[in-house]
């Protein structure tokens, strides 16, 4: 009993302290976005000011609001990127799992070596072949590479195996459904609670994504939050580094990816509560 | 039956992506034309604030020449994006804007359109030290003149008068007038030597006469660890282990806050200064001075340079005449000049500076005579000439000099010499350059 509680203090103690970890410097990006640019690096650190709102301005105006067009395009690049990439880890992950064909464990094998491989990587070889068909400085510099998500791919081919039973699919190739109304009818809905998590890393990957947009991209109307505000930052040594924008843009930036998880969240938890039952 | 469709639907997959491919490829082939007539569209990258409305007066008044700038993040990173877009083949704009430090490393890589034949002739209108800065002493012109950094020295004048300093004339009053004002609060420092900024120090060298690399027939040779720059690095070494100056580097938040708060009550930096100042010193407004810098030897006054660059036309343009004609009205036309001093707040390069800047920046307000400073250094500045490899002798001062003000002695700054010196000849004769010595 005295066992008991003592364990479960220490724990709620870890756990608070983890939580303050995370949470510190949300709390800081909020209260530096409250102060002024005199006051950012001379004030108390936690003493909150009352300049959010012109710096929200400040943020605006920056040559004629380019800081919502990158909002906009990173919305756009992570939303169809991670829409695109779910399909396609869906299909592929969906006919790993349940079709046999010559070369079937070579191609899952090189996925899974995709795992193992990081994105950073990629980005060089990726835009130098993308510049020989001259499509870098495009939008679709950055969705081309995003599309392919071997995480993706491997986790759908996961939750495939494990919740479309085959008997399901025999009963609609018996009912005389092609493959295709299979897959779009019976095997899309089964798998969504997968498919939600899929999305929501891809979403959240391209989102935060900085290394392949910044090699890609040379119109700053193109880029996406990331790259424009490390801009901000490198203004040239004859101009000064706009700290509170970029704060301030920080903070508006995340406000989308927390209302992502917000409202996806309840199917994130049947996921993995599904998942630990299943298994 | 089971397997049949598994491939068609890989096959597919495939396919759209390649649609997409095809698409999106706008058909950038077209050959190079001369047809005056022909609308062509240039890109320009650059990272000087409000390009973007200077392009605007060229773009009114020639519809078949349209420039569209994308604004760049500054120095280094537009450079490194272009040698890597030469290098895949694609993917590089029309003009670039090119820091005078970084032309002989674009020039070998290829990057840099000759364009002598439409603007060798603007030679006369800018300062010999800067047309050499884009021939790199050869018959080719590799970009005009846009802008230019001579060192200028600020300092906060009521902290001077409160200690009954005037400006210093050289360096010696300098060193007195830093001793005397931190002895008088010692939180308050003249200055920083910041071990992040090699271009400063650079120019600090060019001033005492150094140029560190020079061309001897088919060889580079390098003289960094020579004695004008040992003198310079004794010398700021000097005053970091007296402690007299800050150790700290520039362009930090901290540094930022120093200078807001007037721990900071000096800065040797170059003609652009004020839009610095006005950013990270708001609430010190009016009580900053310009001067010409502290010398070596008040009898010959000289000047270095920190930033200043050109504007090129990319070998990978297809519309290279068209290009050359932006670039040239954007440097030397007198509407062009003023609006780069207007809205894009630099100091142009062009001769004609001095005529369209005739008030003072906003910072500086008070005084009339800042342009008349900034003129006089540019006609001050010592030539230098940079080597190929800029960026590897750059980043091997940070290493070494950031060790040596991290240590706090005068001995750790001049050794910092011998090893930038044998990082840079090394680096040289791995790159395949003959060096010479």
């Amino acid at each position: 009993m005295s066992l008991k509680k003592g364990r479960s203090k220490t724990a709620t103690a870890l756990l608070l302290l983890g939580a303050a970890y995370c949470l510190l410097p949300v709390l800081w990006v909020l209260i530096a976005s409250s102060k002024s640019s005199g006051e950012l690096f001379s004030t108390f650190t936690l003493a909150p000011s009352t300049h959010l709102f012109d710096n929200l301005a400040d943020l605006s105006g920056y040559r004629d609001g380019l800081y919502w067009r990158w909002m906009a395009n990173t919305a756009l690049y992570a939303g169809v990127g991670a829409a695109a990439s779910t399909l396609i880890s869906a299909m592929a992950g969906f006919a790993l799992a349940k079709f046999d064909f010559p070369g079937k464990s070579a191609v899952f094998n090189v996925i899974l070596a995709g795992v193992l491989v990081p994105g950073v990587l990629l980005a060089i070889p990726q835009y130098l072949l993308l510049a020989k068909v001259g499509m870098t400085n495009t939008y679709w510099a950055v969705l081309l590479p995003s599309f392919i998500s071997p995480y993706g791919i491997y986790l759908a081919r996961i939750f495939a195996a494990a919740s479309v039973p085959t008997e399901i699919l025999e009963a609609s190739r018996i009912d005389g459904a092609g493959d295709w109304r299979t897959f779009g009818t019976v095997v899309l809905p089964m798998m969504r609670t997968g498919l939600v998590t899929v999305f929501l890393f891809q979403f959240v990957a391209v989102w935060n994504n900085f290394m392949l947009p910044y090699i890609m991209l040379g119109d700053d109307r193109l880029y996406p939050i990331t790259v424009g505000l490390n801009g901000l930052l490198n203004q040239g040594a004859n101009q000064p580094a706009m700290y509170t924008a970029v704060v301030t843009g920080a903070l508006v930036s995340i406000i989308p990816l927390i209302a992502l998880f917000l409202t996806l969240q309840r199917y994130w938890q049947v996921d993995l509560a599904a998942g630990g039952v299943k298994a | 039956m089971k397997t049949k469709y598994a491939p068609l639907m890989a096959a597919l997959t495939a396919a759209a992506l390649f649609t997409g491919t095809a698409c999106s490829n706008s058909g950038s082939s077209s050959e190079q034309t001369t047809d005056p007539n022909e609308k062509v569209s240039l890109t320009y990258w650059t990272w000087a604030p409000n390009m973007d409305k200077v392009a605007a007066a060229w773009n009114a008044k020639n519809p078949n020449i349209q420039v569209t700038v994308n604004k760049q993040d500054g120095g280094d990173p537009a450079v490194t994006k272009l040698l890597t877009a030469i290098k895949a083949g694609s993917g590089a704009p029309d003009i670039m804007q090119a820091e005078y430090q970084k032309i002989p490393t674009l020039v070998s890589a290829d990057a840099l359109a000759d364009i002598a034949a439409d603007a060798g002739s603007l030679k006369d209108k800018f300062p010999a030290g800067a047309w050499n800065g884009v021939t790199l002493g050869s018959d080719a012109v590799y970009g005009v003149p846009q802008d230019s950094g001579p060192l200028m020295f600020f300092y906060r004048a009521d902290v001077f008068e409160k200690n009954g300093l005037s400006a210093p004339k050289t360096w010696d009053e300098y060193a007195t007038a830093a001793e005397k004002i931190h002895k008088a609060n010692p939180k308050q420092y003249l200055g920083t030597f910041s071990a992040t900024d090699a271009g400063l120090f650079t120019g600090l060298a060019q001033q005492a006469g150094a140029s560190w690399w020079g061309v001897q027939g088919d060889a580079w040779s390098v003289a960094i660890d020579e004695p004008n720059t040992q003198k310079v690095a004794a010398y700021w070494g000097g005053l970091v282990e007296k402690g007299v100056i800050d150790n700290k580097p520039m362009y930090t938040p901290e540094w930022n806050a120093a200078l807001n708060d007037g721990t900071q009550v000096g800065w040797v930096s170059a003609v652009w200064a004020p839009g610095v100042l006005e950013g990270s010193a708001k609430d010190t407004k009016g009580k900053w001075k310009a001067a010409a810098m502290p010398q070596w030897d008040a009898a010959a006054p000289a000047t270095g340079a920190w930033g200043g660059s050109a504007t090129s036309v990319t070998t990978q343009s297809k519309h290279k005449k068209q290009a050359a004609q932006f670039v040239s009205w954007l440097n030397s036309d007198p509407e062009a000049v003023k609006l780069l001093a207007t809205e894009a707040s630099v100091y142009p390069a062009s001769n004609d500076a001095a005529s369209v800047l005739t008030s003072p920046p906003a910072f500086f307000a008070d005084q009339a005579d800042y342009y008349a400073i900034a003129a006089e250094a540019s006609k001050q500045m010592k030539p230098f000439t940079y080597g190929p490899n800029v960026n590897v002798a750059y980043s091997a001062f940070n290493d070494a000099f950031g060790k040596a003000a991290e240590s706090k002695k005068a001995s750790a700054f001049t050794e910092s010499l011998t090893t930038m010196q044998k990082t840079t000849v090394d680096d040289l004769k791995n790159a395949g350059f003959n060096v010479a010595g």
